[in-house]
C-alpha cells in the first residue's frame, strides 16, 4: 500500500481585498497525482513557484487541499481528526535552519516534538539520544544552536523530526542555505535514515546533483507533475529538460555533449565514476576520436 | 562583537544555589524582598544583610558580578537618595542656602538607598545562578495556579523562551543590516540624539520585516512538530523537588519565622 497517495490534488491561493471579495486566484497545485511507496527515496524537482513547497506542506497537513484528496498512511489530511497523527507520521524539515529550532539547547530542541505528543519523560530522553546519534550530532547535545554551522543545525532539525518516530520525512529544500560541506553532511544523514531505518524520504530540491541517488523523481512545473521516472529516465532527455530551463547534473551534461560530438557513450550517465569507467572502456577498446 | 552578548547574566558554577529548583529560588527571593522592606530597625536590617552575605558565599559567584548590576541604576540611586535627603520634613540638622537636611530625611535616604542596593544584589543572585530556561520553567510552574483565572501561563513562558532563543539571531541580523546600510553610505554615529534616532528608522524597518518572516516560518515549524499549546504536553526535564529543595524551603521558613518573631519582640 502506498504511504502517500495524492489524487487530483488542487490547491489555490486566494487573495482577497479589504471587503473580502476575491481579487485573484493563484493555482499552486493543478491536479497532482502521485504515489509514494514505503521505504522509497523520492525527489521532487522544480523551479521556484512550481508548487513543490506547497505540495510538501500538504503532506504534513499544514495546508489542506482545495480539491482532490491526499492520503498519508491511510489517513485523509483534510480530516481534522487526523491532523496530528499525519504530522507525526510525516515529519517535515524546512529550508531555513535558524527558523525551525525552537529551544536554546540542542537536546531540548530535539525533545520538542516528543514533548508535544505527550511521550513520557524517560522515553523522551531515550529518543533524543537515539536521534542525535543517527545524524551524528550527539557530541553537540548540550550546545547552543547559535554556535553550530548551518549543516549542523539542519541535522539537529532532522533529529528533531526523527525523535517523533515518523514513517516518512519530508525535506523542503533543506540544503538551499548551506555551504557544500554542510550540504553533503545533511544528504548523507538523510540517505542513512533511508537505508538503515527504512524511513520514506521525500526530498524537495532544485539541485540536480542531489536527485541522482533517489529511487524515483517527480519534476514539477506550474503546479503540475510534468515528468516522472527514475533519475536515469529523467536525465535521459537532456534537451527536453533544457527547454524547460531545468539543469541536469554536470556529469550528465558533459556526457551528453560528448555524445553529440560523436563519442559512443551510453545514454544518461549520472555519476563521475560512471563517466570515468565508460571513458576508460572506450580508450581500452582502442577508440580514437575523429577517426 | 555583537555576537558575544550573553543573555541574562547566568554565571556557570557548581554551587548549592545553582542546583536548587528555580521555584525555590523564586520563592526565596520573594521572601527576601518582603523581609528587606519590613526590616524597620538596625538589628533587623543587619540580620537581613548577614543572611544575604551568607547566600552570596553559598553562590560561588564573584561579588564583582553582583555589583555590576548596580552600575546601571547608580543615577536612580543618587536621585532617590538626594530627594529623600533634602525634601523630607522633620527636625532640621544642617541647613545651608536653600537646602536643609532633616533627621528623618537622613534616615530615609540611608535606608532607601541601602534597601535598593540590597534588592538589586539579592535578585541578581537569582538570575546569576539560574539559566533563563530554568527561570521560564520555574515561572510557568509556580504561576500555574493563574491558569484557572484564564491567564495563558504556558503560552507566556513559551513566548519568553522563544524570545530568548531569537535574541542572538536578531542581534546578528541587526549587525548585518547595519553593515549593509553603512556600505551604502548610511551614518549611524554622527549627529545629536534626535538625528541618531531618525537614522535608526532604515534599520528598524527591515529588521521588523525579517522578524515577522521568521515568526511565520517558526510557527509553521512548530505546527509541523505537533505543537498544540500546553495541553497534554510532557517534559524532558520536568521540575522535580529533591531533598535539597526541601531543606532549602525549611531554611526559608525558619528565617521567616525568626525574622518576624524578632520584629515583634524588638
Amino acid at each position: 500500500m502506498s504511504i502517500i497517495k495524492s489524487k487530483e490534488l488542487v490547491h489555490e491561493y486566494i487573495r482577497r481585498d479589504e471587503e473580502g471579495n476575491v481579487e485573484s486566484i493563484q493555482v499552486a497545485l493543478d491536479h497532482v497525482n502521485l504515489n509514494v511507496e514505503p521505504g522509497q527515496f523520492i525527489s521532487i524537482l522544480g523551479h521556484n513557484g512550481s508548487g513543490k513547497s506547497t505540495f510538501a506542506k500538504h503532506i504534513n497537513a499544514l495546508l489542506t487541499p482545495s480539491e482532490g484528496t491526499l492520503i498519508v498512511d491511510g489517513m485523509n489530511t483534510s480530516d481534522d481528526e487526523f491532523t496530528f497523527a499525519v504530522r507525526q507520521t510525516a515529519g517535515m524539515v524546512f529550508q531555513n535552519p535558524d527558523n525551525q529550532i525552537i529551544a536554546s539547547v540542542v537536546d531540548e530542541d530535539v525533545a520538542f516534538g516528543p514533548e508535544n505528543i505527550g511521550v513520557p519523560t524517560e522515553e523522551i530522553i531515550k529518543r533524543v539520544e537515539k536521534s542525535l546519534k543517527m545524524v551524528g550530532m550527539h557530541k553537540y547535545k548540550n550546545h547552543s544552536p547559535n554556535k553550530l554551522s548551518g549543516g549542523q543545525k539542519q541535522r539537529v532539525a532532522i533529529a528533531g523530526v526523527m525523535a517523533m518516530e515518523p514513517k516518512c520525512i519530508i525535506l523542503d529544500e533543506p540544503t538551499a542555505m548551506l555551504d557544500p560541506d554542510g550540504r553533503k553532511d545533511v544528504l548523507q544523514a538523510v540517505h542513512t535514515l533511508n537505508k538503515e531505518k527504512g524511513i520514506t524520504v521525500i526530498l524537495i530540491t532544485h539541485y540536480m546533483e542531489e536527485v541522482v541517488d533517489s529511487d524515483y523523481v517527480f519534476v514539477m512545473e506550474k503546479g503540475k507533475v510534468f515528468m516522472e521516472g527514475t533519475p536515469r529516465e529523467i536525465f535521459k532527455d537532456v534537451e527536453l529538460l533544457k527547454e524547460h530551463s531545468l539543469d541536469v547534473p554536470q556529469v550528465t551534461l558533459l556526457a551528453h555533449e560528448l555524445r553529440k560530438e560523436g563519442l559512443p557513450l551510453p545514454e544518461c550517465i549520472l555519476t563521475r565514476e560512471e563517466l570515468v569507467s565508460e571513458l576508460v572502456k572506450l580508450k581500452n577498446g582502442g577508440y580514437v576520436y575523429g577517426r | 562583537m555583537l555576537r558575544d552578548i550573553t543573555l541574562g547574566q547566568y554565571y556557570p558554577a557548581n554551587s548549592v544555589l545553582h542546583s536548587l529548583d528555580p521555584r525555590v529560588k523564586l520563592f526565596g527571593t520573594l521572601i527576601f524582598i518582603i523581609t528587606l522592606f519590613s526590616a524597620s530597625n538596625v538589628i533587623l536590617f543587619a540580620a537581613v544583610i548577614c543572611v544575604l552575605i551568607g547566600i552570596i558565599k553559598l553562590s560561588h559567584v564573584p561579588f564583582s558580578f553582583m555589583v555590576k548590576g548596580l552600575r546601571s541604576i547608580v543615577v536612580l540611586l543618587i536621585i532617590a537618595g538626594l530627594f529623600n535627603l533634602f525634601l523630607t520634613p522633620g527636625k532640621t540638622l544642617v541647613s545651608f542656602w536653600i537646602f536643609s537636611i532633616s533627621d528623618v530625611g537622613l534616615k530615609n535616604a540611608v535606608l532607601m538607598t541601602s534597601r535598593m542596593i540590597l534588592l538589586i544584589i539579592g535578585t541578581s543572585i537569582m538570575t546569576l545562578t539560574t539559566t533563563p530556561n530554568q527561570l521560564t520553567d520555574g515561572l510557568e510552574k509556580s504561576l500555574g495556579f493563574m491558569k484557572k483565572a484564564g491567564v495563558p501561563v504556558h503560552e507566556i513562558s513559551m513566548m519568553m523562551s522563544i524570545a530568548l532563543r531569537f535574541i542572538p539571531i536578531l542581534i546578528e541580523e541587526t549587525d548585518k543590516i547595519m553593515k549593509a546600510q553603512m556600505a551604502r553610505g548610511a551614518d549611524f554615529e554622527s549627529g545629536g540624539l534626535i538625528k541618531k534616532a531618525k537614522n535608526m528608522v532604515p534599520l528598524l524597518v527591515p529588521l521588523f520585516v525579517s522578524a515577522f518572516r521568521r515568526a511565520n516560518d517558526l510557527s509553521f515549524a512548530m505546527e509541523a512538530r505537533c505543537y498544540n499549546g500546553g495541553e497534554g504536553r510532557t517534559k524532558m526535564r520536568p521540575l522535580k523537588y529533591t531533598s535539597l529543595d526541601q531543606r532549602a524551603y525549611i531554611c526559608i521558613a525558619i528565617y521567616l519565622i525568626v525574622f518576624y518573631s524578632a520584629k515583634v519582640i524588638l
